[in-house]
């Protein structure tokens, strides 16, 4: 669209037309008040702060329904304004009770700001405030109403933005209330996104209210570490005796790929790390029994049980299990640990998606991985299988803000009519199982239609539609695997610009896919046999494939896997294996909590968690982001640190392991993880000014070197990562084709309310989805 | 029902057949019911338009916007269907008008709203009646039933192949739903509160469509006028103000109604003349000239013409035409706040300034009633009247804060005469509670 050229307090603007007055003031720094008016969301009009003086209007005019026209003369600031806007405040806090000194919005609150800049100390009233009493609508969500000034975000964003309607208003006047939908509770997917839009305290979330005062925690800018999506959010930790304690998750910086989205995992599921029942110390298995010990004690332990083994029996006698919720950085160098240290290539994690599939199916094509920020800009977007909304809630979130803000045309192939179909423009329910028919039906191989039902017509409509579109994003779910996968993409390159996007379901499923827990694959998808530049750089390393998962379990059986070492995972549960296959094994468990695996170890190690320590993931689109340590939860350590002190426990040169302080100089010392929620600028500095910022061998970033290095795909910019932005990795360099077995591909069974372990140890998932059981049984007393 | 009242200076014309069974559609017929529109068939879209427009004919509702002007402003050709509007949500104290309206000539309304559109070529129009004016629901319901049944309404209506239907809707007791956007969100079922403008209803009005809302009073009007002729009907007011209008008097009168009378007929003839004066032999204190929203005008403004432009000029408002007089027994601090208490009760409560200023209003204005009032309240009284007015979403928070402006600073001696804690001089018992 065409500019407009408009003058706003003398300073002359161009700014598009179509442009609202309040962001055309935004875009020359000129801030214009508001509460109701909130970016994305419908405009209202209700809260008369943003009032200015467009010239030749009678009366002050409201920026934020106000359209640009040229040649419009715009004052922001002058007494008549001024007056205007304090008097609002006046209002305002006239029925509002004024607790801030223990209200949870104190010292963020938008109403405290505004009071601050218009002034409005006075009250010119004597009559008593009209009172309500506070509600709580969910075991998340709290209500007060005398501190809300009806600005109307929370019912819109959960409307708008969310799709769920569980907010609207009642009565009337001075008597109008936000209220549940659904008589006194919500029925929704308890998001919280309503508690973070609010501008006051009206909301307060039931895990964080009345606990602490902004101003006394830490924020932390980390990435969420439930579902794939890679959500950033901002940790509020606070100090505890038990080290820290998080308090509080949101984004309302709008960093990184959600803006402010976050669900209620993100926002509220970071509770685990103060579970009671996490380990706390080492323990060593001594006359049968899991004794505390120190930590001493427990690598050299490990170092000889593993050393022995090797010289006896060799590497193929060890197996390792690597974890999905584990950094890059650890799972690199736990690879790196087995491959090197272990010499062997028996190392497996729980595989979600047919990432070596899709890896081979997009090899030497660039720009042919979605981001998570394609989804919401793409023109259109098919979706295959899965139901985001339950498993990849910032996924549904940015395809529903893409077809409501930019009217994108979304399909949906699924075998359920999952939710998502309300935003479609076309959707297509299939027998369960029949994704991989519709993909081959893509494909151009007709026969598939016998297994998908409906008419012929109607689906060489869908494909002809779907071709006629640009740059195409296709999401797909686990449903999709091996030849499903070559396919999709195979028709994907008829469609100009088209994207794929495979979803796989933990925080670094996909990170660890790319870093090689596989024991057919190095990491990048290279061969083991074609060990190339890993061979160079590592030294001998075993050509020969190494044992599944599953075949692990085979081979202790029959007695031939001596020592199992366990990162972060819990296979027996996951795969239900018979725990006593491991019996005769020397077993090592690196975890929060003593899971059904960790109960059959011979040594237990308590692990730090991924918002207790810094390194990078990859979430499901390949988006790398870096995660930031919020704290320490004392007596635990990272698993980074705890393989490196094996193998140095084992005798192993640590320098050939981890490259650390390689002949640089960081006089500036190591980098810390930031505490501020910004970039790391200390390490930002040192990377613009060619200094090293490994100074330990515990330091992850000395392997990112590496793994930049050596892993296609992730040669992107370190600055850019440290500042604290997403990097989009790719396959065009990956390794060719290895057949993969697709039974080892076990989806989650989590939902929006489960996650795995981690979920399994939240109070509040737990207390979310007890609340929901019992609704449907519980009769609403009738007032 | 009301009685009807009549003076020798009325010109009977909107209010030509009320008392005559003209609900009735054979005696409608029989004075010339439906003629106008058989008129209006045979001619151009825009000729009725410019006839309107000539006869000076202004919104009956209260805010005199040129009828024939707002008609123009709908496209011609539009995506979306065109809507015709009757706002009969008639709800301003003062104001008893359009319920005479429908009682006695509903199908007036029907044929109005057919002109209109014919005019703007549109196929639908919707009658909108005042939730708690139920009994007149029957009437007009009754009377749109009849015309269907004649085939004057519906499909290829008096043979003309165009079609036309006609719905009747009620209100569910809503003052704030007779602004145009508040009714148009409550026609589609959702809360009355008024939409942001632009766009403006003739561009994107009901359900999308480009949309003309008329209250019923202009649309009873319009068929008379194309029966009459443009000049004929802007010949009986003053210059710009076309025609005649229905005065409500009420108050302390001897003869209240409702009467007929041209446009800018002096308010002074109108009390003491057609009003029969202040009843009781009582001295007049204040005149309200157009509804509860207008400010008083004080006993040496009242020499004045009755049309839109005079009364602004005199530093009021026409606006719906309920004429309210109050003697000198009246307390003008408890009528400021009987006033209050219906805006603050009826505000929707979407803005600040208006759902918060109205209670704060309401509040102090009952304690300062009460005789519990300090003197730096009449200040803020003023001060908060002042902060809503031209800050609020729409024009409810303005209609409060207009007239409570001009009784504080018109009346301030007997605001301070409720002082100290001074019983209220007009009663000896004071029945409004400190606090409500």
């Amino acid at each position: 669209m065409a500019d407009v050229n408009i003058t706003v307090d003398g300073k002359a603007v161009k700014t598009p037309a179509g442009t609202l007055l309040i962001e055309a003031c935004k875009s020359v720094g000129i801030e214009v008040p508001s509460f109701c008016y909130y970016p994305n969301l419908s405009l209202q009009g209700a809260c008369r702060m943003c009032l200015v003086k467009v010239e030749k209007m009678p009366k002050l005019q409201t920026a934020c329904t106000t359209v640009v026209a040229e040649g419009m003369i715009v004052t922001t600031d002058s007494d008549e304004i001024r007056q205007a806007r304090k008097g609002m405040v006046e209002l305002l806090l006239g029925n509002h009770p004024l607790d801030c000194p223990v209200c949870d919005a104190g010292g963020e609150c938008e109403l405290q700001d505004m009071t601050f800049s218009y002034g409005a100390a006075e009250s010119k009233y004597i009559e008593p405030k009209n009172h309500r009493e506070e509600q709580q609508w969910s075991p998340v969500v709290f209500f007060d109403r005398p501190r809300c000034i009806l600005c109307y975000r929370c019912v819109r964003v959960c409307n708008e933005g969310m799709d769920v309607a569980a907010l609207g208003v009642q009565n009337r006047g001075v008597s109008s209330i936000i209220a549940p939908n659904n008589e006194d509770h919500l029925e929704c997917e308890e998001c919280g996104m309503c508690i973070d839009i609010c501008p006051v305290g009206a909301l307060t979330s039931g895990s964080y209210r009345y606990k602490t005062r902004p101003w006394e925690m830490n924020h932390v800018g980390t990435v969420c570490t439930h579902c794939g999506d890679g959500c950033k959010t901002t940790l509020g930790v606070r100090r505890a005796d038990t080290g820290m304690e998080i308090v509080r998750g949101d984004n309302r910086d709008k960093s990184g790929i959600n803006n402010d989205f976050l669900c209620i995992k993100g926002r509220y599921a970071f509770d685990f790390a103060n579970h009671q029942d996490r380990l706390t110390q080492p323990l060593i298995r001594k006359n049968g029994q899991l004794t505390p010990a120190t930590w001493e004690e427990a690598f050299e332990l490990i170092g000889k049980k593993f050393s022995a083994i090797r010289e006896k029996d060799g590497g193929q006698a060890i197996g390792v299990i690597g974890s999905n919720h584990t950094t890059n950085e650890e799972n690199y160098l736990l690879q790196k640990f087995a491959r090197v240290v272990l010499g062997s290539n028996n190392i497996d994690h729980h595989r979600t998606a047919d990432f070596p599939a899709f890896a081979a199916a997009l090899r030497g094509r660039a720009n042919a991985t979605a981001s998570m920020r394609d989804v919401y800009n793409a023109p259109a977007v098919l979706l295959i299988g899965n139901d985001p909304t339950e498993k990849h809630p910032l996924l549904a979130w940015q395809i529903r803000s893409n077809v409501r803000l930019h009217r994108s045309r979304l399909y949906v192939v699924n075998s359920q009519p999952i939710k998502l179909r309300r935003q479609a423009a076309g959707f297509q329910l299939i027998p369960a199982g029949a994704e991989g028919a519709f993909a081959a039906f893509l494909a151009g191989e007709d026969a598939a239609l016998a297994s998908l039902g409906g008419s012929k017509d109607g689906w060489t409509a869908l494909r002809d539609k779907l071709k006629t579109e640009e740059n195409l994003v296709i999401v797909f779910g686990s449903e999709l695997r091996e030849g499903d996968i070559t396919a999709l993409v195979k028709f994907g390159s008829a469609v100009p610009g088209a994207k794929f996007l495979a979803l796989a379901d933990y925080a670094n499923s996909r990170g660890a896919a790319d870093m090689g827990l596989y024991p057919d694959l190095l990491p990048g998808y290279l061969p083991v046999a074609e060990a190339g530049k890993f061979h160079q750089e590592w030294g001998g390393i075993p050509s020969a494939p190494g044992l599944s998962l599953p075949e692990m379990a085979e081979s202790a059986k029959a007695g031939k896997l001596k020592a199992l070492y366990v990162v972060g995972a819990n296979p027996i549960a996951r795969f239900g294996i018979d725990p006593f296959v491991f019996s005769k094994s020397f077993v090592v468990v690196q975890d929060m909590f003593l899971t059904e695996t960790a109960v059959i170890a011979d040594v237990v190690l308590p692990a730090a968690n991924a918002y207790e320590k810094s390194g990078s993931v990859t979430n499901t689109s390949g988006d790398l982001q870096l995660v930031k340590k919020a704290g320490e939860v004392t007596g635990t350590k990272g698993d980074f640190e705890m393989i490196v002190r094996i193998a140095d426990a084992m005798g192993f040169d640590v320098r050939q392991l981890v490259p650390f302080g390689r002949g640089t100089r960081a006089d500036m010392g190591q980098t810390r993880g930031a505490q501020s929620g910004e970039a790391d600028r200390h390490a930002v500095w040192l990377e613009a000014n060619g200094l090293e910022l490994k100074m330990s061998p515990f330091d992850p970033m000395a392997i990112l070197d590496e793994i930049q290095r050596l892993v296609p795909g992730y040669n992107i910019s370190r600055l850019a990562l440290l500042s604290g932005n997403d990097q989009q990795t790719n396959f065009a360099a990956s390794g060719p084709a290895v057949a993969q077995k697709p039974e080892l591909i076990v989806p989650a069974a989590d939902g929006l309310f489960r996650s795995g372990t981690l979920g399994r140890y939240s109070h509040t998932l737990h207390s979310v989805m007890e609340n929901k059981d019992r609704q449907p049984s519980e009769e609403v007393a009738a007032d | 029902m009301a009685d009807l009242v009549s003076h020798s200076d009325e010109v009977k014309i909107v209010s030509r057949r009320f008392g005559q069974g003209a609900a009735n559609l054979d005696r409608y017929l029989e004075l010339d019911g439906y003629k106008a529109v058989q008129k209006a068939l045979s001619m151009q879209p825009d000729d009725i338009i410019n006839l309107v427009k000539n006869s000076g004919l202004r919104g009956r509702g209260g805010a005199g916007f040129s009828t024939g002007m707002k008609w123009s402003f709908v496209p011609k050709t539009a995506p979306k269907p065109k809507y015709v509007l009757c706002n009969g949500d008639e709800s301003e104290p003062g104001t008893c008008k359009d319920r005479l309206i429908f009682e006695h000539d509903p199908h007036s309304v029907i044929e109005g709203v057919m002109i209109a559109a014919l005019a703007v070529g549109s196929q639908a129009g919707y009658i909108y009646i005042r939730g708690e004016y139920r009994y007149l629901s029957n009437i007009m319901q009754k009377a749109i039933a009849d015309a269907y049944a004649r085939g004057f309404i519906g499909k290829n209506i008096f043979g003309s192949g165009r079609d036309l239907e006609i719905y009747w809707h009620g209100g569910a007791g809503a003052y704030e739903v007779g602004e145009e956007s508040a009714l148009m969100e409550s026609l589609e079922g959702k809360r009355g509160i008024p939409r942001i403008r632009p766009p403006f209803p003739a561009v994107v009005g009901l359900w999308g469509g480009p949309t003309v809302i008329n209250n019923a009073e202009t649309l009873a009007s319009v068929p008379h006028i194309l029966l009459g002729g443009a000049e004929w009907y802007a010949g009986l007011g003053t210059p710009k103000n076309g025609g005649t209008r229905l005065f409500c008097l009420s108050g302390n009168l001897n003869k209240p109604g409702v009467y007929e009378l041209p446009m800018g007929y002096n308010l002074k003839k109108m009390i003491e003349e057609v009003g029969g004066g202040i009843a009781n032999g009582r001295k007049l204190k204040a005149v309200v000239p157009g509804g509860s929203s207008t400010p008083v005008l004080l006993p040496n403004e009242i020499d004045v013409a009755m049309d839109f432009d005079s009364v602004a000029k005199a530093g009021s408002m026409l606006g719906s035409g309920g004429v309210v007089v109050l003697d000198d027994t009246t307390c003008m601090v408890k009528f400021a706040l009987r006033t209050i208490k219906f805006y603050q009760h009826e505000s929707c409560g979407w803005c600040i300034p208006c759902r918060e200023g109205t209670d704060w209003l309401k509040k102090t204005l009952t304690r300062f009633h009460h005789g519990a009032g300090q003197k730096k309240d009449i200040d803020n009284i003023q001060y908060l009247a002042e902060n809503m007015l031209g800050r609020t979403f729409c024009p409810l928070g303005d209609a409060a804060a207009m007239p409570t402006i001009a009784f504080v600073k018109k009346f301030r001696q007997e605001f301070e005469d409720h002082l100290d804690g001074k019983p209220c001089p007009y009663e000896k018992n004071v029945a409004e509670p400190a606090l409500a």
